[in-house]
């Protein structure tokens, strides 16, 4: 039995199977220190996004809306194809239309980028979050959140280099496209994936997806394109959603696609050294003042200080009352 | 003749000495002690809620706020309730607050001031300069905690700054917690190692020798002036 689906295009398999996304096959948790080696190893999957194929249909966000059941707000046409007008709790998956003139051929070019979760070999949301298991990612590359272990925090939002998760209004939870994990787990592809009219969404092992990108990337080449492109960033590992482009030489005309994508070094700081030496030293504070109590010499008032309070008292009143009397 | 002295202060009210014996001095009115420990409180709900979100080690104190999404919404709210209870009460204890030569010689002196010889000390106002320290040390951080936490409150205004600006805001604001966790300890324990100062946050007062011990100035102050309440 195949571990992950190579296709998404294939019905899936008739035979029952067994759910192959579970907590053994965790390789990372979210606030959880380090996980033991899983014992078995799935094959990683990728999505390949060919943005030189795409005709801008939006048949992924409806095939999205609908598997993930989702219910985004009807909303308000200001004159760009774009729509939504971005990613929310309820749109994991958003077409970005970028109209771009070509300084070298003066053409107008019309890029489309199919935007969402990047499902990155290190991925920023699991490293930023606070909540133990509220994000997890699986030996086959995909970065889920678990949202029953979500507490709201918007942290994930600060880890991502994308700008991808979503907190709900509604629940205060974080939502982001899963890569139908739901899906694969079972041996189908996303959604997405599946719905594309023109096979610019396509899905398997991410080895088969990067042969078939090599594949598409001389097509465009022989067609003019010479700087076209797999996006596969190695800032962030990797990632498990690739991109191919046809101006892979600048990534940020894509509707700020990052051209070096990588976790914020301000986000390494906070959830690296911070974190620790912060532990460490308030714990260090904590136990040394602890011990300085128990063993150390407190600062008492002595008996003879007292006395010399209440002679000064003394005095002070005699003096007063002798002005008084005086007066 | 037991006529009192002129009485400045209201008998029994803030900075007055209780002739005895023995001699008691009045350090804190009830107005003071209840904006602190409004004060004391919420830092100390701030600390173990933020600690949990700030460590998984320590994520299991959550289950003191009721889970983690009652911690992550409740948090900020308690900085908000600090916020403006610590600025109440620095508004009525900055004045007192501001360093002079004497804090300098303290400071500089500090050795003595922790082997316990306060006589090679100089005599000091109602605050030392350790106090001062903790006073503007905590007024300063509160102010970089409440803003760079408005920054970092997804729930509200998450929207209004761009993420590059709340990972700094969150950075930030986890350095001035370890900072005000640190300042914290130290208050703490300054009030508990100095024996008798507890009472001055609690009942309100403090014996005489306490302050003829370690506020001289103070005390030698309020009984020149006749802030001395009549025999009884």
């Amino acid at each position: 039995m195949m571990d992950s689906p190579r296709t998404a295009v294939s019905n899936p398999p008739v035979q029952p199977m067994e759910t192959n996304l579970t907590a053994k096959d965790m390789i990372k948790r979210s606030a959880s220190g380090d996980l033991p080696a899983p014992e078995r190893q799935l094959t990683p999957v990728a999505k390949l996004i060919d943005v030189s194929k795409c005709i801008g249909c939006k048949a992924c966000q409806s095939a999205c809306i609908e598997w993930n059941d989702t219910n985004p707000e009807v909303g308000e046409n200001i004159g760009v194809y774009t729509n939504p007008h971005d990613l929310s709790e309820n749109m994991f998956t958003l077409m970005r239309f970028t109209e771009w003139v070509n300084p070298e051929t003066d053409n107008l070019e019309w890029l489309i980028r199919k935007d969402g979760c990047m499902h990155c070999s290190d991925p920023g949301c699991l490293k930023a979050c606070p909540s133990p298991g509220a994000i997890v990612q699986y030996s086959n590359g995909i970065v889920d959140f678990i949202h029953e272990n979500c507490i709201g925090c918007g942290y994930c939002v600060k880890g991502c280099p994308f700008n991808i998760p979503r907190i709900s209004k509604a629940d205060h939870r974080a939502y982001k496209c899963t890569l139908c994990s739901d899906r694969v787990a079972m041996g189908q592809g996303p959604a997405c994936a599946k719905a594309c009219p023109t096979q610019a969404i396509v899905f398997g092992t991410k080895e088969d997806m990067k042969k078939h990108a090599e594949e598409r990337i001389a097509d465009l080449k022989s067609r003019g394109y010479a700087n076209a492109g797999l996006y596969d960033p190695p800032g962030v590992g990797g990632t498990h959603v690739m991109y191919v482009l046809h101006h892979n030489d600048k990534p940020h005309i894509y509707a700020d696609l990052p051209d070096n994508p990588s976790i914020s070094a301000v986000v390494q700081t906070w959830k690296g050294a911070t974190k620790y030496a912060g532990l460490a030293v308030m714990g260090l504070a904590a136990a040394g003042t602890i011990l300085h109590g128990l063993f150390g010499k407190a600062n008492r008032v002595s008996k003879h200080e007292e006395q010399e309070a209440q002679e000064a008292v003394e005095e002070a009143v005699d003096h007063a009352d002798k002005r008084a009397e005086d007066a | 003749m037991s006529a009192s002295p002129k009485v400045a202060a209201k008998i029994g009210g803030e900075d007055t000495i209780h002739r005895g014996p023995p001699v008691e001095v009045v350090r804190y009115g009830p107005g003071k002690r209840i904006n602190h420990w409004v004060t004391a409180i919420s830092l100390i709900l701030l600390l173990i809620s933020g600690l949990a979100m700030f460590h998984p080690s320590l994520f299991f104190l959550t289950e003191l706020f009721g889970g983690g999404q009652n911690t992550r919404w409740i948090h900020p709210w308690i900085g908000v309730v600090l916020f403006f209870s610590f600025f109440i009460l620095f508004a009525q204890l900055w004045k007192l607050n501001i360093p002079n030569r004497d804090d300098v010689k303290w400071a500089s002196q500090i050795g003595d001031v922790i082997n316990g010889h306060e006589e090679r000390l100089p005599e000091l106002g109602k605050y030392n300069a350790g106090q001062k320290f903790i006073f503007w040390g905590m007024a300063s951080l509160i102010i970089v905690l409440i803003s760079t936490g408005i920054i970092a409150w997804e729930q509200y205004f998450g929207h209004l700054t761009s993420i590059p600006t709340q990972r700094i805001a969150l950075l930030i604001h986890s350095l001035a917690a370890v900072a005000i966790i640190l300042i914290f300890i130290l208050h703490v324990y300054a009030a508990i190692w100095t024996r008798g100062t507890i009472s001055a946050m609690t009942r309100g007062t403090v014996t005489g020798g306490w302050a003829w011990r370690h506020h001289r100035k103070w005390f030698k102050d309020m009984a020149g002036r006749g802030k001395i309440d009549p025999a009884e």
